[in-house]
């Protein structure tokens, strides 16, 4: 599509400058604010709306040039009001782009009942009229209509609306399969930016009838191109979204204090005292990862042990650098641990990530790079006190 | 009564014959040419369709006596300047309401049917018309109904009909020669509307299973 414009008589310009490519099985989501040019900008491409400027090429041809009855039966559409036939059966409305092109009848049937099984409804609902379903379910036949006659192209406009998350979810992931699997081409409009996010190769952002960005899911959350994209993000997902793309090896603490097994406990308590740590993170001397200590081990065994290496906890929890960081959120809520020890992939102790890396990464996702040194700053303060602190009360 | 039948019955049944025939003629022209008008008005700009309505309206309020008197300096007398006449008259309920109908077809099924790749024709064949297909049928029994009733009047050109009973009737002061015509004119009329009825059901199209 290029130089798309749409201005509709009566003066209002629905679309500008529209330009875009749609490279073979992708799956593009189109989503903005409500009168955004969305659905103006879908229906010109199966020529239901004719653009005022511009051109839109179908595998290289000008469809402008193409018959529009022929074009449209190739192309699945589903209507934003779905559009059910109410005087035709089911089997007849998922059939009708089939019989337009004159399958014959077996072909059809047998399309009819691969389709109704494809959305999971009965077979004999085939014989019952749109009325007869369920909203959801009428939905559904609205998708498998846009399929039935194998379309490479298909277009959606909020396909998934009156849809409950379940068969929502079942329905993503059907036309997220025909696209990865048959290799279907997909135009996509929503307002949902998780059913975008979810699906999407390439998300299109319009704002009064512009392209706001064009990207793939994770450039949209990881470099919204401006404000209105970063509130439609909304700030829940950015926090959301950052652990997904992001590393341990990029959040954590570098040079995390840690002791040798052969040092003993009185070496290793002034370790923690000068550092203000109530725990130590045991290493050889190649720097491989061997086990923690942690204050109490200390206080309880002072006496009766000499070296590190007799009361170190050996079985500890530690994730790779290269990992990602919602694994290690994860751990670190669930597990209520305290801190992760992070680990090269040859087992070396690189660095730490603990609560109060958290804290960074939420901080981040909110208020942007531009304040990250700050914040990480402010953090390195309170992660040398802040713990200390706490178990310096346990133990008097 | 039995009397009556014994000497007019033959020509009662004449009669009754030339009025079916008249009103037969006169509906099926009006279905012919007023279905595809009203359709063809809503695929023409909305101001051109006023105009088609408003001939069509202002026909509508000629005396039915005076259109039938001007039938004969172009047409002469008898039947066939009645069928024009009462075909004229059976053009405005089935316009309106075909009309009326179409234009009533949800907009998101004929933009489905465009959407599915239909063509203008069938679009108006396959979803419009069946769509619209109860509205268009009340239009025409509403135009039976009148063309019934005035086709009595076609006597008065000397086009024949039950008319012809009620004419003399009147001009001899013979009730049983008026009540000869009225009674069957009204009967034919309620038949017709009956099986009207059941065809307005008929072309109803289904949308539940039952
Ligand atoms: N037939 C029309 N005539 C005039 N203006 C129109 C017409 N159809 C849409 N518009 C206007 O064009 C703009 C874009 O409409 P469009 O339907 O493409 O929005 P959308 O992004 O699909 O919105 P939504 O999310 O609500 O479906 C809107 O401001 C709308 O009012
Ligand atoms: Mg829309």
């Amino acid at each position: 599509m290029s130089h798309l414009n749409k201005t509709y008589p009566g003066g209002k310009v629905a679309v500008k400058d529209f330009n875009l490519e749609i490279e073979k099985g992708e799956f593009v989501c189109f989503i903005g604010t409500s009168g955004s040019g969305k659905t103006t900008t879908m229906r010109m491409i199966n020529r239901m709306l004719s653009q005022t400027s511009g051109t839109i090429k179908l595998n290289g041809e000008d469809i402008g040039k193409m018959d529009p009855v022929k074009l449209r039966r190739k192309i699945g559409y589903v209507i934003q009001n779905i559009g059910l036939m109410p005087h035709m059966t089911i089997r007849d409305n998922i059939t009708l782009v089939p019989r337009l092109l004159k399958w014959p009848q077996e072909k059809m049937n047998e399309r009819a009942k691969k389709m109704i099984k494809l959305v999971e409804l009965p077979e004999d609902y085939l014989d019952r009229y749109p009325s007869e379903l369920s909203g959801g379910q009428q939905q559904r036949i609205g998708v498998v209509r846009a399929l039935a006659a194998d379309q490479d192209l298909v277009l959606m406009d909020e396909p998934f609306g009156a849809l409950d998350p379940i068969t929502r979810e079942s329905l993503q992931d059907l036309v997220k399969d025909l696209q990865e699997r048959l290799g279907k081409t997909f135009v996509f409009v929503t307002h949902d930016m998780d059913e975008a996010l979810k699906l999407s190769t390439k998300i299109v952002i319009m704002d009064g009838g512009e392209i706001m960005q064009v990207a793939s899911p994770d450039d949209v959350l990881r470099h919204p191109a401006n404000e209105f994209v970063e509130n439609l993000i909304g700030k829940d997902r950015l926090i959301q979204a950052r652990p997904s793309i992001t590393t341990v090896g990029q959040v954590m603490l570098k040079d995390p204090i840690a002791t040798t097994p052969g040092k003993s406990l009185t070496d290793a308590l002034r370790l923690m005292h000068d550092k203000r740590v109530d725990s130590l993170l045991v290493t050889d001397e190649a720097g491989i990862l061997k086990g923690v200590i942690g204050i109490e081990d200390v206080d309880y065994n002072f006496n009766s042990a000499t070296s590190v290496s007799d009361i170190m906890e050996k079985d500890l929890f530690y994730v790779q650098s290269n990992s990602l960081i919602r694994d290690t959120v994860e751990r670190i809520l669930k597990r209520g641990l305290k801190n992760i020890p992070v680990v090269d992939d040859k087992h070396r102790l690189v660095g730490i990530v603990t609560r109060a890396t958290l804290v960074d990464i939420v901080y981040d996702a909110l208020w942007g790079d531009e304040a990250e040194d700050e914040a990480s700053n402010n953090i390195h303060h309170e992660e040398d006190a802040a713990p200390a602190d706490a178990k310096g009360g346990e133990t008097k | 009564m039995i009397s009556f039948l014994e000497t007019y019955g033959a020509q009662m049944i004449l009669k009754t014959w030339q009025h079916i025939y008249i009103s037969a003629f006169s509906l099926a022209l009006g279905v012919i040419v007023a279905v595809p008008l009203g359709i063809l008005m809503t695929r023409v700009k909305s101001s051109v369709a006023n105009v088609i309505m408003s001939i069509a309206s202002m026909l509508q309020t000629i005396p039915a006596m005076a259109l039938l008197a001007l039938m004969i300096p172009f047409l002469g007398i008898g039947a066939f300047p009645a069928i024009i006449a009462l075909f004229i008259y059976s053009l405005l309920p089935i316009l309106r309401n075909t009309y009326l109908g179409m234009e009533d077809v949800e907009p998101a099924l004929i933009d489905a049917a465009k959407g599915m790749g239909m063509t203008g024709w069938q679009s108006i064949i396959k979803v419009e018309v069946p769509m619209a297909a109860p509205v268009i049928m009340s239009g025409v029994r509403l135009s039976a109904t009148y063309v019934i009733a005035w086709a009595a009047l076609a006597s008065y050109i000397g086009a024949g009909g039950l008319g012809d009973f009620i004419f003399n009737g009147l001009n001899l002061y013979r009730t049983d020669l008026i009540l000869g015509g009225s009674i069957p004119v009204i009967i034919l009329a309620l038949i017709v509307d009956w099986l009207l009825g059941k065809l307005e059901a008929v072309v109803t199209p289904r949308t539940t299973q039952s």
